[in-house]
């Protein structure tokens, strides 16, 4: 597998490309490309997440003071619940896969396209109706919740539009396992010759692994809401004591997709890292096996660990005891990951371009956001600070921190490939630049609330807690710039970005072969592989 | 001062408080020596080998030794982790024997406290210090958790299960009682306080909360009114066991499983009568479901709990200035007190305990009395934890 050479200096626009192939709504809409496909999620997960912003910002506002001044109770409670629901189902669920994966996997196998290019466009029209399901339940009122539907709440209590959103999220969990089904097959069947196993790229391995708990994991949430959907509705008793429910079987079903749906959003992530760091450091990933056992291991253990979320949620002593253990074992293969990424910068030849700044960015707040898990883990220091703002910091970092960081590098990283054009590089650092800061000193002082006692999903505080609340909301501000600044120089670069060439970052791997943007079917030529990935420093490239 | 404005640590206020904290920065210097490590190296790194400096990368494919080491070094830590935070939650499940029970019932939004004596607070709850407090909960309606950070102390609240928390307090002063998991519209209001205060003040409390009467008492009177002597009569030959010294005893059911007599049995017995029948008993125990609120469940619970403990119901009584309205004496030495004819009634303060025919379930009148069956209750022992005899 030879690099893509230097050698085209004129650099132009290759004739023919997946997005001048054809014109017109139908041949989007209708496309079978995996390609256009991701586009199309590119844009809509890109709506969400803007609309999810926006409740953050509200919800940030309101706790600019201790007082609730800005908004009612229950509008709070809705703010936060759609910003949670939002988020997860409309954003990082889909996230990389459906974007990076969707256009990359394919490419980098070696394919022409996805094994079922019908399902995968299924699989955004899916996508859109659930996200139309969760708009109506905004539009018409909206739902207070919390992103988990803990029952008897949502079940008996609460009069909002439950039932409209449940919907939503169970139509778009078919999006998730029909994505999932995809790449499964795709990654078995459609290899290019001489891809073996050990040849795919890091990316397709955590993809696969993400897949392979989408499949397993999605069926059991579809489950737990309709059974939500029977007791709210019909009145069945399952999750309400007072119907002869049990309200803490919902929250081991609920656990038990949701936990791994963690994995679903922040292994892809894992991979996107390891893609940028081997090309901007020009040097082989450290450790490709534990690096890709990793993510299968993690995929397996995430599945046993739900009831960590449930340690006094009336679980038995030693039920708690062995899902703090797993818990831990999981906190393992993630460990593993980031040295092997700091290691593979040992002895490079680092080039600080956007992608490596947003991967870096990713190693640092990751391991803060892994390694505040081992004071949830450890269930002595749980008791105290469970479901306060130190869970909420948490996950923040792993899913912002970690997961946007990873999706931002992504996006900058393949922008050239799949548009053609290069983005500015200078706002780009220093949206990279300002994002970090903005995201440290936003969840950073939740860790100090969340020690002191402060609650999650509480519209008025006590007034000690001012001062870091402040900082946050101050934080968030700057957050924002940073995720709007990519939005405008992405579409400014469009037009009149340069042009990027078919390999700008001199990178291995079979998506760099091909034309930027890559024609219809990928490659002229089914490509044949005969080296390793992350051949960096191979006799030919020289 | 500035700390009271942004504080960065929480006050410890407990027995329990000093032991988190010390996992707390057990791990907080794990996180950032790993922190600082990493990102240390990422620095090194980035500045020694950027591209300027160090045109020329070194392929280097990786090192077992090194992944072995990295496995095994975090593992090792993670397992010490492990262990102190499950030493830690052992300590935090299990109060000490002579922990007081205080009881609360959270409901959408506000904290309903009960003492022991009977005095009721509302989104208040005040206990001595040096004394450790169990605190027995459950919810009327949704999922709520009771969070006090000064305590460290921390457990869901759940609608149809008792749950329990304990704390010791170590120095008087008020702290912040909160609501941890959302229950809806008002979720945030569902805060209270937690005053801390010495055994005297204490005392001084309870006797100027103006109780009606101590939870035992009060439960009694539901016991009568709900016809519960019929058949508990604590006669050898009753149709429903004997409950005198039943909590905290093993029970042996009919399908031969060994169950702990805790508050939770007592609840679910009552409520769910069929779910688990004492060994040598028939099924024929009507569901209260419906009947009892969460405040009469938990004075019942007290009192059955006082027939175990007589000790303590005559000193709860004391503080509460009532006579004791039980004879104790005469169900722990295992006379039938509710035979007719022995005139000695045990809740001689309600009507409703004579009516033997009427007030009975109905199922029982279906239901033979007690036939020989082999069955044997150990009514006179006063052994907290023995296991039921065949």
């Amino acid at each position: 597998m030879s690099t893509a050479t230097q050698t085209s200096l004129a650099l132009e626009m290759p004739s023919d490309t997946y997005l001048n192939s054809s014109y017109g709504v139908k041949s989007w809409f209708l496309t079978g490309d995996h390609k256009r496909i991701a586009m199309m999620y590119v844009v809509s997960i890109s709506l969400m997440f803007l609309l999810g912003g926006v409740f953050a910002s509200l919800v940030r506002l309101e706790l600019l003071t201790p007082a609730s001044d800005l908004f009612q109770s229950d509008t709070y409670n809705k703010l936060f619940t759609m910003h949670g629901v939002v988020m997860i189902f409309g954003f990082l669920v889909p996230s990389i896969p459906v974007t990076i994966g969707n256009f990359l996997i394919p490419i980098m196998i070696g394919a022409r396209d996805l094994a079922f290019p019908k399902i995968n466009l299924a699989s955004w029209y899916i996508y859109i109706i659930g996200m139309a399901f969760m708009l109506a339940a905004i539009i018409s009122g909206g739902v207070d919740t919390g992103w988990t539907f803990y029952t008897p709440l949502s079940t008996q209590y609460l009069t909002t539009h439950v039932m409209f959103t449940a919907i939503g999220i169970l139509i778009a969990g078919f999006s998730s396992i029909f994505t999932g089904l995809n790449f499964i097959v795709t990654v078995h069947r459609m290899r290019a010759p001489g891809m073996t196993w050990f040849r795919l790229p890091l990316f397709v391995w955590s993809n696969y692994a993400a897949s392979i708990i989408m499949v397993l994991g999605t069926p059991v949430l579809a489950i737990t809401l309709i059974l939500v959907a029977l007791e709210r509705g019909l009145h069945i008793g399952i999750f309400n004591p007072a119907l002869g429910g049990d309200p803490v079987l919902f929250q081991h079903m609920f656990w038990f997709y949701s936990h791994p749906a963690v994995y679903i959003m922040i292994l892809p992530g894992f991979g996107v890292i390891s893609e940028i760091i081997p090309c901007f450091a020009r040097k082989r990933i450290f450790g490709y096996s534990a690096i890709a056992f990793s993510s299968i291991a993690i995929a397996v253990f995430g599945f046993l660990v739900w009831a960590h979320h449930m340690f006094i949620a009336g679980i038995s002593t030693y039920s708690a005891l062995i899902f703090s253990f797993v818990t831990f074992l999981v906190a393992i293969p993630s460990a593993i990951k980031v040295f092997n990424w700091t290691a593979t910068l040992y002895k490079g030849s680092i080039h600080f371009d956007t992608p490596m700044l947003y991967a870096l960015a990713f190693i640092g707040l990751f391991t803060i956001g892994g390694l505040t898990g081992l004071f949830l883990g450890a269930i002595g220091v749980d008791m105290h600070v469970t479901a306060t703002y130190f869970v909420v910091a948490h996950f923040h970092y792993v899913m912002v921190g970690g997961m946007v960081t990873a999706y931002l590098g992504g996006l900058h990283f393949w922008w050239p490939k799949i548009t053609g054009r290069m983005y500015p590089e200078a706002p780009a650092k220093l949206a990279a630049l300002i994002t970090f800061i903005g995201f440290n000193l936003t969840f950073f002082p939740q860790f100090i609330l969340g020690y002191l006692g402060m609650p999650r999903r509480y519209h008025s505080y006590p007034e000690e807690f001012q001062v870091l609340n402040v900082l946050s909301s101050a934080g968030a501000s700057i957050l924002a710039v940073g995720f709007i600044l990519p939005l405008l120089y992405f579409a400014w670069s469009l037009k009149y970005g340069e042009v990027a060439g078919d390999n700008p970052w001199q990178a291995t791997g079979l998506e760099w072969e091909t034309t930027s943007p890559p024609p219809t079917h990928n490659f002229h030529e089914v490509p044949v592989v005969t080296t390793e990935p992350y051949a960096y420093g191979e006799p030919e490239e020289a | 001062m500035l700390p009271q404005y942004f504080p960065l640590f929480p006050e410890s206020a407990s027995t329990m408080s000093t032991r988190v904290d010390a996992l707390y920065f057990f791990i907080l210097g794990i996180t950032i020596f790993f922190t600082m490590l990493v990102g240390l190296l990422i620095l090194v790194f980035a500045t020694k080998y950027r591209k300027e400096k160090h045109p020329v990368p070194v392929q280097i494919h990786g090192s077992i030794p090194l992944e072995i080491f990295w496995t095994l070094v975090p593992l090792g830590i993670a397992m010490v982790i492990f262990a102190w935070g499950a030493v830690l939650f052992f300590q935090e499940m299990h109060p000490p024997k002579s922990a007081m029970d205080i009881y609360g019932v959270g409901k959408q939004w506000m904290w309903k406290f009960q003492h022991p004596g009977g005095q009721r607070e509302i989104n208040n709850l005040h206990v001595p210090v040096g004394k450790a407090v169990r605190m027995t909960l459950i919810s009327q309606d949704v999922l709520h958790s009771f969070y006090v950070p000064a305590f460290r102390a921390q457990m869901d609240v759940i609608p149809g299960r008792y749950t329990t928390v304990w704390f010791e307090a170590t120095k008087p002063g008020t702290y912040h009682l909160f609501c941890n998991q959302y229950c809806g519209t008002k979720h945030s209001g569902m805060v209270g306080e937690v005053t801390a205060m010495s055994p005297d003040d204490y005392q001084e409390w309870l006797r100027g909360a103006g109780a009606f009467g101590s939870l035992a008492t009060e439960g009694q009177k539901v016991f009568a009114s709900m016809g519960c002597p019929t058949c508990h009569t604590g006669a050898d030959n009753a149709r429903g066991p004997n409950l005198y010294n039943l909590y905290g005893r093993m029970v042996r059911t009919e399908d031969n499983r060994t169950v702990l007599a805790d508050e939770g049995y007592i609840r679910e017995s009552i409520l769910k009568p069929s779910s688990k029948i004492v060994y040598g008993y028939q099924n024929i125990m009507p569901t209260f479901q419906g009947q009892l609120n969460e405040d009469e469940m938990i004075q019942i619970i007290e009192y059955i709990k006082a027939l175990t403990y007589n000790g303590q119901l005559l000193q709860l009584q004391t503080n509460t200035q009532q006579e004791p309205p039980v004879n104790l004496n005469k169900i722990q030495q295992g006379v039938d007190v509710t035979k007719p004819g022995t005139n000695q009634n045990p809740m001689p303060r309600t009507s409703a305990v004579p009516v033997t025919e009427e007030a009975a379930p109905a199922p029982s009148s279906t239901t033979p009395a007690r036939p020989s069956a082999p069955r044997q209750n150990t009514p006179t022992k006063p052994n907290g934890s023995q296991v039921e005899q065949r």
